[in-house]
């Protein structure tokens, strides 16, 4: 695989593969920055499907499209099986001798949260468990955002979506998030990672790693969302960083094969210094209902501290080396 | 006589697909299991072991994911190919409007089988017709032989028109059903449709395009108009397809309809499917002891609608029976009576309409099925008004 190597902002800066200019997403919306992270990493030729959500429809509203790659749209839960039959198409024509390029196409698809942890969770886990060779990115805003901020089953507790509105007697959403990186984990993926576009370096490396193993792989990513957490919107990496800072977004990454096959886990950046999860909290009025209400809080601290213990206890007993 | 060699074998409608499928060695097949069709899957998987073909065989987790595979396949330039009934067709329902839209020339072998609720596994047409607005070219066949000549020619005319389409066969009555058929070889089968040669793919990396962009009010329209003359232009390239067939195998195939002693005919009646047999058993009953001038129009393509054959078989006929195998629940009857009566309204000459639903959940289809459909008829002949526009037959009230 033809990787690139970009370490500082201004060698990203010169990478030519990304979203074209005109694209309609949000200001400070962050998925451009996590596409032109994504693209930059590597000078394979990319396919890539895309579920339906903010990201097809602010990138390709007709005639125009954004996307400097070959990108099909299919439907919403749909992203990963509709990947499998490209990857499937690509196997059988290089087989019989018909595909034009010499150089390997890598295969991506894109959903967003809703689009993965709920209505296309089951072609997601089929994708994977069939073993087709593809890179899943989760850009993940912890709601249906395009629909108008609706909750879905990434949205965290206590945060106020359009269907988990903030009332009088209940505080928002009164579940917390199921743990889709887990859940691609168990499905033994070869290499899943959770990644921040705050941390860039951190998320390219992990796009390149992904795309050298064979097999399906599979990168969850934070993508604040202004008008969805509602914040200021030059925060957008801000946040991202506040949360990963906080602990709230932990950065790391599984290996499938590691240790002889149990696994491996490694933390890819331990916080030097302790960041209130108020900090993160704070500029989003999605919580705004909750911040004089420290046992919420608390509940959201304890539950930081369970998956950050959690995760340091599975990383010392099957750590991955590199 | 066949032009090319064939061999005789006995098959049934599942095997005959099925090995429609191997002569055709498409690059992808994604399918998952479903009563009765499930044969076709796990014939396929076989031969896919075996390695009778070098297709990429996707198993995928449900019929959604199936046709959403066949979209994603075909988007990269392969001829793919896919089967289902029932439950299955409808779980695709959503997939199934994308597939056409992009003009994607997918190939689907359906056996029909009615829809729940109740549950029930043996056949109606109510699955087929549940997708009859999709934009997909759609063959009912009368008998196993039909099927599975029918799957070659589908994909040929379907790569011609861009446009999908899927094959029939009635479940159970021709899926389970064994036949003697007369298959053609494997290297003829795949000269025939050659390869196929997609104007736009995926794959294409130093061309990149952008499929399945969002579409608002100022382009949808004209898209949806031009995928619209597409189905108009479809019909052409059905034609083609079959009279390429025929010149080929030396083999002829009904293609939109198929006429069945309608010449003189006072009273006919239509029907898709495998009751088509029992149906001109019929006729030749009630016209050989009967004396009763009655003939039948077999319709084998449903979708493009045949208005044209039908204006020219039926405008001249007195009284019309339509046998639906579905019902639309909308107190008028099945679909297919519906489209005849508009295919032949503004005709200053056209039958008496009357529209009759059978052979529902798999109910038996017996000749006497069709003598009753035709005493009614002549009990509108009296200057009888029946009380509704459809009849249900074969069922107790
Ligand atoms: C089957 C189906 N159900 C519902 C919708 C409506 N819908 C479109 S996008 C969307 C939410 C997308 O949320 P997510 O996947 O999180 O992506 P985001 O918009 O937040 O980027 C919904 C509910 C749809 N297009 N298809």
């Amino acid at each position: 695989m033809a990787t690139k190597k970009a370490r500082t902002l201004r060698d990203l800066a010169r990478m030519k593969r990304a979203l074209a200019p005109g694209h309609r997403a949000c200001a400070g919306c962050p998925f451009p920055v996590i596409l032109k992270i994504l693209m930059s990493a590597t000078d394979d030729p990319l396919v890539i499907a895309n579920a339906t959500g903010c990201m097809e429809v602010t990138s390709t509203i007709f005639p125009y499209t954004a996307w400097p790659v070959p990108w099909i749209h299919n439907a919403f839960e749909n992203a990963a099986a509709t990947i499998s039959g490209v990857e499937s198409a690509y196997k059988a024509l290089k087989r019989r001798g018909k595909i034009k390029t010499e150089k390997e196409i890598k295969f991506i698809a894109i959903g967003g949260d809703g689009g993965t942890y709920d209505i296309g969770l089951q072609s997601l886990s089929g994708a994977i468990e069939r073993g087709h060779d593809f890179l899943y990115i989760l850009y993940n805003n912890e709601g249906y955002m395009n629909t108008g901020i609706q909750r879905s089953s990434a949205t965290p507790m206590y945060a106020s979506t359009t269907t988990s509105p903030a009332g009088k007697v209940i505080p928002g959403k009164l579940q917390w998030r199921k743990e889709i990186t887990d859940i691609m984990i168990a499905h033994q993926a070869k290499y899943v990672a959770q990644a921040s576009p705050s941390h860039w370096v951190d998320f390219m490396k992990k796009v390149q790693k992904a795309l050298e193993t064979k097999g399906p792989t599979f990168i969850n990513v934070i993508s604040p969302c202004q008008p969805g957490w509602n914040y200021p919107p030059d925060m957008s990496i801000e946040l991202a960083r506040l949360a990963v800072e906080s602990k709230y977004w932990i950065l790391y990454e599984y290996r499938s094969d590691a240790n002889n096959g149990l696994g491996g886990y490694k933390i890819n950046y331990r916080p030097r210094k302790e960041v209130s999860i108020v900090e993160f909290l704070k500029p989003q009025r999605r919580y705004r209902h909750i911040l004089d209400r420290p046992e919420l809080i608390k509940d959201i601290e304890d539950h930081i501290r369970r998956n950050w213990e959690r995760l340091e206890r599975l990383e010392k007993e099957l750590p991955l080396e590199e | 006589m066949a032009k090319r060699k064939t061999t005789r074998v006995a098959l049934t409608g599942n095997e005959a697909m099925a090995l429609a499928m191997k002569q055709i060695n498409p690059d992808v097949v994604a399918a998952y299991p479903i009563t009765p069709a499930t044969e076709i899957v796990q014939l396929f998987s076989k031969y896919v072991a075996d390695g009778e073909v070098d297709t990429e065989f996707v198993p995928v987790e449900s019929e959604h994911s199936a046709m959403s595979a066949c979209v994603g396949a075909a988007a990269a330039g392969a001829r793919v190919m896919t089967g289902t009934a029932s439950q299955g067709l409808a779980l695709m329902h959503e997939i199934l409007y994308i597939a056409s839209a992009l003009r994607l020339p997918i190939t689907m072998c359906v056996v029909n089988r009615a829809l729940s609720a109740p549950i029930n596994i043996h056949c109606d047409h109510s699955d087929t017709m549940g997708s009859r607005d999709a934009g997909w070219i759609q063959i009912y066949t009368e008998n196993v032989q039909e099927a599975y000549a029918s799957v070659i020619v589908a994909v040929k005319s379907a790569e011609k028109a861009n446009l999908p389409a899927l094959v029939t066969t009635d479940g159970f009555v021709l899926s389970h059903g064994m036949e003697a058929v007369e298959i053609f070889d494997d290297e003829d089968v795949r000269e025939f449709l050659g390869e196929r040669k997609p104007l736009y793919n995926l794959l294409d990396i130093d061309n990149p395009i952008t499929i399945g962009p969002l579409d608002l009010q100022d382009y949808f329209f004209e898209h949806k108009r031009a995928q619209i003359e597409a189905v108009f232009e479809s019909k052409k390239h059905i034609y083609d397809a079959h009279r390429e067939f025929e010149e080929f195998f030396g083999v002829k195939l009904p293609v939109f309809v198929e006429p069945y002693r309608l010449d003189d005919a006072e009273y006919a009646i239509v029907v898709m499917g495998s009751s088509a047999g029992t149906g001109k058993d019929a006729v030749d009953v009630m016209r050989d002891e009967r004396g009763i001038k009655v003939g039948l129009l077999r319709m084998r393509i449903f979708r493009p609608f045949p208005f044209e054959e039908i204006q020219k078989y039926l405008s001249k006929v007195k009284y019309l029976a339509v046998m639906d195998r579905a019902d639309s629940l909308n107190t008028m009857g099945g679909p297919l009576a519906t489209e005849i009566a508009r295919a032949l309204y503004h005709l200053s000459e056209r039958p008496i309409i009357h529209n009759f639903v059978y052979g529902l959940g798999g109910r038996d289809v017996p000749l006497e099925n069709f003598y009753e459909v035709i005493e009614k008829m002549q009990w509108i002949a009296a200057g009888n008004t029946p009380e509704r526009m459809v009849d249900y037959v074969g069922v107790r009230e």
